[in-house]
């Protein structure tokens, strides 16, 4: 498929799922969904360092959260539009990551995870011990109950679910973008070898640090709506376990190989997580991504798509 | 006498204690075919590593084509035309076979000369190499589902996609049969008409003898001799490494 068919068929089907969300007429399906999306995009952007480098990034909460926090750092600071505070967000988590990356790079494989996870404590202490962003008490937001778009009123949830729709879909373009161009296959060495990658003459450090970067802006994009629509935040809330898991389990049962696996992962878990918080208890999420974790690794370790790919071929004589 | 193309000097590698490679000095000059033999663990590929960047060496120094590589890492080696075949074939698993060459093309040749392959002069460029050394029919099949032997043609034929100045091939040849050899050696042969000064290192005495016009002896991570195919074997001390 052609990269403009690509763009323009991502973006019908985002605006199908907003005027589908409009029909319901219950608010709760936009606090439903807004949740999903944010782990559509979470899952993508992890995907982008894990999946495709095969570096397995345990800090992703961190990332998120510091696109949280300066969220709330700016709404006390310099109040902004939520879009401009996607972008600083996404600024400054791309940072921390390039900043990350820089230093831990030359670790491979679970000294790498030890890292991120590491990070990820430190900035929480950090966060817990900033009074001005709410210290360990946390911060609230006042978010206003409706606002003007496109000439009409609209609920708060309906814009911000409007812009993590957005940028789902800008996630899934830029990870399709990727995965087909030059980088995508210096990407690919990277996971596969990359002492041939570098004899090949891939530059690895700096496609490890571009994906750093990307990985962590996006994360942070995605955590900076997010005070608006906790209306509370503090530091456990945003340095969830939740996001770290899911970010990771995601893909897992999706399918690391290419773009559409994080998607299915998301949709798939993030729905059953949000069924299970109503009907059963939120505390049972963890519990279920867990469970699934753990059959997919035995039964399809290359996530859904993985299987389904190997029973076609198997279908083939 | 020219300009060498490949100049190392008095290059030194060690483990911890170690000493993997002792002052080593060695000359190629451009379009030369030179034979590197010695018993295993002689630093045959660490002396391979130290040129392309994969080890960096604490003594000494190594310059190719003019300019001096030390400290410089392995993917800019390779862009400034210095390519290597891996001992053990390090294939890209997830990739095609195709795709595997199309690696170097995208990065090596494209940072060397600037300039923007379309996808059929990549396509193109893929499918040449791979008939160079007859795998074009595995074009679309993953690493997996070759044999040892197209595993070291396809690490052979990545190496040369990067379209290098010097190329090292480290035991191409290993496990191959007769006329696999020869095939290889053809190739070779071949490239080296085309210009490619080339380092082969291997075991298989016949195909070393066919090939170097000159031939450098490695034991214990120090030269002992280096010149004419003929007269190295002779030496008594490289008879000496070999038989004990």
């Amino acid at each position: 498929m052609q990269s403009r068919t690509f763009i323009l068929l991502t973006l019908l089907v985002a605006a199908a799922c907003f005027a589908a969300a409009q029909l319901v007429s219950n608010n709760y399906v936009f606090f439903a969904g807004y949740t999903v999306l944010q782990f559509i995009v979470l899952a993508t952007a992890w995907n982008i360092l894990g999946g495709y480098c095969g570096y397995v990034n345990f800090g992703s909460a961190a990332f998120f959260a510091l696109g949280a926090y300066s969220t709330v750092f700016f709404y006390k600071a310099f109040p902004m539009p939520i879009p401009a505070l996607i972008v600083i967000g996404g600024l400054v988590s791309g940072i921390v990551g390039f900043g990350m990356g820089y230093l831990t790079l030359r670790l491979r494989g679970s000294f790498f995870a030890i890292a991120t996870l590491a990070l990820a404590v430190v900035l929480q202490t950090l966060i817990v011990n900033w009074d001005y962003v709410g210290g360990s008490r946390g911060a609230y937001i006042i978010r206003p109950n409706t606002i003007a778009f496109a000439g009409r009123e609209i609920p708060y949830i309906e814009y911000l679910f409007l812009l993590m729709l957005t940028l789902a879909a800008l996630a899934i373009i830029a990870a399709r973008t990727i995965e087909r161009s030059r980088l995508g296959f210096g990407f690919a060495t990277i996971r596969d070898d990359e002492l041939a990658a570098e004899a090949s003459g891939v530059p690895t450090l700096r496609l490890k640090l571009i994906a750093t970067t990307i990985s962590g802006a996006l994360m942070g994009m995605a955590g900076a709506p997010f005070p608006y629509y906790i209306g509370y935040l503090q530091p456990q809330s945003a340095f969830a376990l939740d996001y770290a898991v899911n970010s990771i389990a995601m893909p897992m049962i999706g399918g690391t190989a290419s773009w559409i696996g994080p998607l299915i992962g998301a949709i798939l878990l993030g729905t059953i997580q949000q069924v299970a918080t109503v009907t059963i208890s939120s505390a049972v999420n963890v519990l279920i991504v867990g469970v699934l974790l753990v059959l997919f690794v035995i039964i399809a370790p290359n996530g859904l798509v993985g299987l389904v790919q190997d029973l076609m071929r198997r279908g083939r004589p | 006498m020219t300009e060498p193309l490949l100049h190392i000097e008095q290059v030194s590698k060690r483990f911890g204690g170690f000493v993997a490679l002792d002052g080593i000095n060695l000359e190629v000059a451009p379009g030369e075919r030179l034979g590197l033999i010695g018993p295993n663990g002689s630093g045959k590929s660490t002396l391979v590593n130290c040129i392309c960047g994969t080890l960096h060496n604490e003594a000494g120094s190594v310059t190719f084509d003019g300019r001096k590589m030390d400290g410089l890492p392995a993917h800019q080696r390779t862009v400034l035309g210095l390519a290597r075949s891996f001992q053990l074939p390090r294939p890209f698993a997830s990739l095609s076979v195709a795709e595997n060459l199309r690696v170097p093309l995208l990065y090596a040749v494209k940072a060397r000369s600037g300039s923007h392959l379309s996808a059929t002069e990549l396509d193109e460029r893929c499918v040449e190499y791979l008939r160079l050394v007859a795998l074009d029919h595995k074009a679309a099949k993953r690493p997996r589902d070759l044999t040892q032997v197209e595993m070291r043609k396809l690490e052979l034929a990545r190496a040369l996609a990067a379209e290098p100045k010097l190329l090292i091939a480290d035991e191409s040849m290993a496990g191959l049969s007769h006329s696999e050899i020869e095939d290889i050696l053809k190739l070779l042969m071949e490239l080296n008409g085309r210009g490619i000064t080339i380092i082969l290192i291997e075991h298989i005495m016949s195909a070393v003898m066919s090939f170097s016009q000159r031939l450098v002896v490695l034991v214990s991570g120090r030269k002992i001799a280096d010149g004419n195919p003929a007269e190295v074997v002779r030496n008594p001390e490289v008879e000496k490494a070999y038989l004990g």
